[in-house]
């Protein structure tokens, strides 16, 4: 355990340093969210019915881009070898990097999340909605993502790969969790999509990290 | 008493290691579809060493990879102490140390930063792997500033942090000086004295006294 926390904690003194890397998936989300004003023009209702979904995209296809260096970086300068002989089953090397994921980008998008809405004139109920299942969305995002980026390991053009891979299942957390929003717009009960979320996250809470650590095995053979 | 003289002989020799008898029998590797090698048996006592000789590309990294439990055995096995030992991979990871041909080292991270990590246990500190290596006087330094021989002697410092019997060295010497491979030989000297051995893969003379060879072809 303590272990899982130390690498956790090199991970994030190592994204502290490439700070540069957090800002610029911060910035990618703020500015693919506002060329939808420019798109579709500034009515603010329809900006604003529009808006929910509009912060999911962006911040789904910001999550996808530190993916290609989340265990690439270390299995080009061997620090995976060391990682995967250090004692940890390679399970929970994956859980980690997802934890490190989320907190270098899940979080910040989370955070960034609220100002983009509101920009995008989001009606005032339907604001917590949207952070209420951003929380576990981006989560489930990270878990799905470290699969994908472990799987893709090692093969030629990963990084194209790769979200090619991660969108089609994200579709789900992003189905609910828009779904969620367009409830709480009409005045429905927001808690069964919110449910449905969250047994997204349980159901990849112990596959994901799996499947991730038997993709690192197979990639260091 | 037997038990208050089994514990005066652990206070006699604290730094003893728990070292085994290491057996390899017939193992074969494939790289995909080709196979690198086949019918490489050899035996390992503690205290031992064994040196890899081979042209490129003849398997001496593959096979390294297969002891250290990086890349599952094509055919045979491998005993430690009589029991095979790539069952448990986890467990087998606490015996061996490994050095590849790449130092895992991350720029971003300072010298004893990077040493951070694989440091846990007490009486193995980072300082004194440090000094081992003549690196105390750069702990402090990103690690992108430190020239390839600096590296490799970084990646060097992380087998004393470590308490497994059993060393497993990709071209250990790869860009070291005459000095730091003077360095390397009293650590691997110091190693075996206290009952590790020592697999390593090279094509320059390493500082092994008395070494066994097994030739890769």
């Amino acid at each position: 355990m303590s272990l899982l926390l130390a690498l956790i904690g090199r991970d994030l003194r190592l994204s502290l340093r490439h700070g540069a890397d957090t800002m610029a998936v911060l910035l990618f989300f703020f500015l693919a969210g506002l060329l939808f004003p420019l798109a579709i023009g500034p009515n603010p209702e329809t900006l604003g019915r529009l808006a929910p979904g509009i912060v999911w995209v962006c911040a789904l296809l910001a999550a996808l881009l530190p993916l290609d260096r989340l265990f690439g970086a270390d299995f080009e300068d061997g620090t995976l070898d060391q990682l995967l002989l250090s004692g940890l089953p390679a399970a929970a090397i994956a859980l980690a990097k997802t934890a490190a994921h989320w907190l270098t980008t899940g979080l910040p998008l989370l955070l960034a999340a609220g100002p983009l809405a509101v920009m995008l004139r989001i009606s005032p109920n339907g604001l917590p909605v949207l952070l209420a299942c951003l929380v576990p969305g981006t989560l489930a995002l990270s878990l799905l993502g470290t699969a994908g980026a472990a799987i893709v390991l090692g093969a030629r053009r990963g990084g194209v790969l790769l979200p090619l891979l991660v969108l089609p299942l994200a579709v789900p957390v992003l189905i609910f969790a828009t779904s969620a929003s367009s409830a709480a717009a009409l005045g429905l009960p927001v808690r069964p999509h919110f449910l449905l979320l969250l047994a997204i996250l349980a159901f990849l809470t112990p596959l994901a990290p799996l499947a991730a650590g038997a993709a690192l095995r197979a990639a260091a053979e | 008493m037997p038990e208050s003289a089994a514990r005066t002989d652990e206070a006699a020799a604290p730094a003893r290691l728990r070292a085994n008898l290491l057996q390899a029998r017939d193992l074969a590797a494939f790289r995909g579809e080709r196979l690198v090698f086949e019918g490489i048996s050899f035996q390992l006592a503690p205290g031992g060493a064994l040196l890899l000789m081979g042209p490129n590309g003849a398997g001496k990294s593959t096979l390294l990879r297969l002891l250290a439990g990086l890349l599952a055995p094509g055919a045979g096995t491998l005993l430690w102490g009589g029991v095979p030992a790539l069952v448990d991979r986890a467990a087998w990871a606490e015996q061996i140390v490994y050095l590849g041909h790449q130092d895992a080292v991350k720029m971003a991270l300072s010298v004893e930063e990077n040493l951070r990590f694989f440091a846990r246990h007490a009486d193995r500190p980072i300082s004194a792997a440090l000094g081992a290596l003549d690196l105390a006087r750069l702990a402090a330094l990103p690690a992108r500033f430190l020239s390839a021989g600096q590296r490799r002697r970084l990646a060097l410092a992380r087998l004393l942090l470590s308490a497994a019997p059993l060393w497993l060295l990709d071209e250990p010497t790869n860009g070291l000086d005459g000095a730091a491979i003077e360095r390397l030989g009293a650590m691997l000297a110091a190693h075996r004295d206290k009952g590790g051995m020592v697999i390593a893969a090279t094509h320059l003379p390493l500082p092994l006294a008395g070494a066994a060879e097994l030739a890769l072809r």
